[in-house]
């Protein structure tokens, strides 16, 4: 069994995101970019099923600008075997890399795919859930823990309160939630060998994919600067304070 | 204790390091000839992230690395369009006049305002069309040296966790063997003070001085803002005997690169190197550029002053030093970049030719650099830094004017340092506490919202990477005697004294490092030594900086 594992070239999570001066969105330029981390689960896993024998080939695919290969090549260095870059402009929304996918599961007609449960830079929450639809599969998404046999697979998904158990007949969509495992470095001497595992480009006009925008941002701020505290000499002026300033008894 | 398991690789070159020198060096070597393997490592996340400079730089070493810089996209965008050189009292500005004849070092035209972290991710992206490998990530923690001769660097394990063990993650490091290696580390390199020791370097040569730069950039209003403007400044806040200024450099869209630099011999324990740059942003004269706006980064960085009489031997055999490791900053100017550049590609013209001559030190490298404007050019500047040192601001300032004047450098005579940094410091109760003010939020911050401000991560279950030679020195030394220094010149509070009252000990937040290397300098018995920690931790510096 083949898995696709799509990864997304994001604003690294150590990174505190600065609004650009006119609102239009967040500043990118000369900002590190690293792997999205939820698919940096989804790759461990894909990589994890493939030691397992389960997996026969892990593909990695990355829609976006020239420097996703980066992010591609990480992907390669914690054991992915071939990626493939889709050319498009940076962070296509979901429907579109959705779609985009879908050609390349008719392309390359896997088993599972195995993507992030969200995305942390447009937190959309969404694209598996899109691919799922369009192909017509089942989906087991928030996955805490998968199990792969006798064309199922088992996903103990991550809800309120606790966990759900489903089986979903393959071929099938999971997303990876934040407990599923903790993905490994990428090692040098790995890193050095993924540098000469297999890359393809394609271009997103190539798989017939309409990438064009739908949703408009309207304004993009900052969240309100937290005040300094202040110390307060006694009990009743704490409550005053609750009362009249922070307004919350 | 790995070694049986670590894989080991072989190139030609090995560059430890990926600033300017280690990037010159590895163009160079693959424009000379393609088929020279090059590795390069960085300890940063990326290349770039461990970059703090002011920066204005002379385009000098670049020309002459890519004399089509222009056409293939550098980004060097701000052309020096103004400046000003200010004497401050503690509410005044006196600005110094004929700057060009007085301190032509200070004459910037013709220069540029950078990012240099922007310019070493360009050089990065140079490096890479030529062919040189980069591992970003990765941290040289040892020299590899067999039968005298440095065969290469290894990178240091990953996922040993606090205790020293081995975790679930755990990778061991990789021997990255070269025929020749380049230590490119900048200012006070780990693995440089290995293979310094090991084949005493620095014999027969001054000690090596340095300063402490902290940097914040901003964001301001546009109509506030003066693309090309260079501001820098001498006298308030630190007295006679304490060397250092401030600058603020109008850059890019709506940026201001504002930082302030103190000299490591400053004597008084109390002093505070981040107190000092904070309280300068409140004078008339700076706080006027910056009001209005907001702070979008923070980060600092020693860099080597003591120039041309503390620059140790450059060769040894398989390797050179090059860039800040090797000392190669022209003080009076604060400008390290082209000179950084220049050393890396001589250094690369002198491992080819040892290279096919079968040589196993790049000992041409030491003539080429005496052969070149670079030599000039620090021989020229080589009094000024040791007149401060010797007979003070003013007396220095004179001094600076007069060789500037009459001698033009050519002075028959060469002042010398005669103090490491670490010795200079002067016991709590001979000094005279200065009186800082509260932070107000808007202009001026604390350390932690600072540090903040760069981004600065470290796999928290690691070993810590700061290492006391001798724990028990801290109490009797540093508390009993200087009342804890790191604890004031740390920019980032790495170093916290606990139960002041009771019974005084220090912790030390290792997570917070953002690698300046000041507390291994200026530590009073050097008993602090910076090491490197897991590849990828530290700052995370953007672009701006
Ligand atoms: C460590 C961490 C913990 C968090 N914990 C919580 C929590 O407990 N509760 C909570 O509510 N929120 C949490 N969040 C925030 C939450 O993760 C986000 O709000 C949400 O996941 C974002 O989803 P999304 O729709 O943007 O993802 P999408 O944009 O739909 O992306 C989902 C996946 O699609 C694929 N994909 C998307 N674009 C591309 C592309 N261009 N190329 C290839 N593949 C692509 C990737 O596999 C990606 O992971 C957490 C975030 C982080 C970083
Ligand atoms: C505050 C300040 C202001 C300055 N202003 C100017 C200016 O205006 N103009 C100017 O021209 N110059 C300026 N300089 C000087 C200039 O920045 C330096 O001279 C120049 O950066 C030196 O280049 P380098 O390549 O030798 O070292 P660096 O630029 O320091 O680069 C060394 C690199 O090696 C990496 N490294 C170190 N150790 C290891 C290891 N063991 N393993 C892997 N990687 C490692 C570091 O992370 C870093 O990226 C300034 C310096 C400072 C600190
Ligand atoms: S611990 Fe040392 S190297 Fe790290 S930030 Fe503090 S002074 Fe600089």
């Amino acid at each position: 069994m083949k898995i696709v594992v799509p990864v997304k070239r994001v604003v690294d999570y150590n990174i505190k995101p600065r609004v650009k001066a006119d609102g239009s969105g967040v500043e990118t330029t000369g900002v590190k970019m690293s792997m999205n981390p939820f698919d940096e689960i989804a790759v461990e896993e894909a990589v994890r099923l493939k030691e397992k024998g389960v997996a026969s080939e892990v593909v990695v695919v990355s829609i976006g600008v020239q420097q996703a290969q980066d992010t591609l090549r990480t992907a390669m260095a914690m054991g992915a075997d071939r990626a493939i870059l889709v050319l498009s402009e940076e962070s296509p929304e979901p429907l579109a890399v959705a779609k985009v996918l879908k050609a390349i599961s008719e392309k390359e007609q896997p088993g599972l795919f195995i993507l992030g449960k969200q995305a942390i830079d447009d937190d959309m929450n969404a694209t598996g859930q899109m691919l799922a639809g369009l192909l017509g599969w089942g989906q087991g998404t928030f996955a805490g823990k998968v199990d792969v046999a006798d064309g199922r697979v088992k996903v103990s998904r991550e809800i309120d309160g606790g966990t759900e158990d489903i089986s979903v007949a393959l071929p099938a969509v999971v997303t990876a939630d934040l407990r599923l495992n903790e993905p490994r470095y990428a090692s040098l001497p790995n890193i050095m060998k993924a540098r000469k595992k297999p890359m393809e480009t394609l271009k997103a006009e190539e798989l017939g994919v309409d990438m064009a925008r739908r949703l408009t941002v309207v304004s993009v701020a900052e969240p309100p600067q937290r005040q300094a505290g202040v110390k307060v000499g006694s009990v009743g002026e704490l409550v005053e304070k609750l009362r009249n300033e922070a307004k919350v008894i | 204790m790995s070694e049986s398991v670590r894989e080991s690789m072989e190139f030609d070159v090995v560059i430890v390091g990926g600033g300017p020198a280690g990037l010159a060096a590895a163009i160079r070597l693959r424009q000379l000839s393609p088929e020279t393997s090059v590795c390069l490592i960085e300890k940063g996340s990326e290349i770039g992230a461990h970059i703090v400079s002011g920066a204005v730089i002379e385009p000098r070493g670049l020309a002459e690395l890519f004399p089509d810089w222009q056409d293939r996209g550098a980004p060097l965008n701000t052309p020096v369009t103004s400046e000003e050189m200010l004497y401050l009292t503690e509410s005044r500005s006196l600005r110094v006049p004929m700057l060009d004849r007085l301190m032509p070092h200070m004459a910037n035209h013709g220069n540029y305002i950078v990012s240099l972290g922007e310019v070493c991710r360009w050089l990065a992206t140079q490096a890479e069309e030529l062919g040189v490998e980069i591992y970003p990530g990765f941290a040289g923690s040892e020299v590899l040296i067999e039968n005298n001769r440095v065969v290469g660097v290894a990178t240091g394990d990953m996922g040993i966790n606090k205790d020293g063990a081995q975790g679930p993650n755990y990778q061991p490091g990789m021997e990255l063997r070269g025929r020749y290696t380049l230590f490119a580390e900048g200012c006070r390199g780990s693995l440089t003070k290995q293979v310094t020791a090991h084949y005493d370097l620095r014999k027969g040569v001054d000690p090596q001085t340095y300063g402490l730069g902290i940097k914040e950039v901003w964001e301001i209003p546009a109509e506030n803002h003066r693309p090309g403007l260079v501001q820098h400044s001498f006298g308030w806040p630190l007295d006679d005997h304490t060397y250092g200024g401030a600058w603020l450099y109008h850059f890019g869209e709506n940026l201001v690169s504002y930082g302030f630099v103190v000299g490591l011999d400053y004597p008084n324990t109390w002093l505070s190197p981040f107190d000092e740059m904070q309280r300068v942003k409140l004078h008339p004269a700076f706080r006027k550029h910056l009001e209005g706006g907001r702070r979008v980064s923070y980060g600092a960085r020693a860099l080597s002053e003591g120039g041309l009489q503390a620059i140790p031997r450059l060769t040894f055999p398989g390797g050179a030093l090059i860039g800040d490791s090797a000392g190669f900053l022209n003080v009076p100017k604060i400008k390290g970049t082209h000179t950084a550049m220049k050393s890396g590609m001589l250094a690369a013209d002198a491992v080819i030719e040892a290279m096919q001559t079968d040589r196993v030190e790049p000992g041409s490298f030491t003539q080429r650099v005496k052969d070149s404007w670079l030599w000039e050019e620090l021989r020229t500047a080589r009094n000024i830094r040791p007149a401060f040192a010797q007979f003070g601001m003013k007396g220095g300032a004179v001094y600076a004017a007069l060789d500037a004047m009459l001698l033009r450098g050519r002075a028959p005579w060469t002042l010398h340092f005669k103090h490491q940094d670490n010795e200079t410091l002067k016991a709590a109760a001979l000094c005279e506490k200065p009186n800082y003010p509260k932070p107000d939020g808007a202009l001026t911050f604390d350390r932690l919202s600072s540090v903040f401000l760069s981004a600065t991560n470290h796999e928290e279950d690691q070993p810590v990477h700061l290492r006391l030679r001798n724990p028990s020195l801290w109490k009797t030394v540093n508390w009993d005697v200087f009342q804890a220094p790191e604890a004031r010149y740390c920019p980032a509070g790495v170093y916290e004294v606990v139960d002041e009252a009771t019974a005084p000990a220090l912790q030390i937040n290792a997570q917070n490092c953002v690698h300046c290397k000041t507390c291994d300098i200026k530590d009073p018995t050097q008993n602090i030594d910076w090491t490197v920690p897991e590849g990828g931790g530290g700052p995370n510096y953007p672009a701006g900086m």
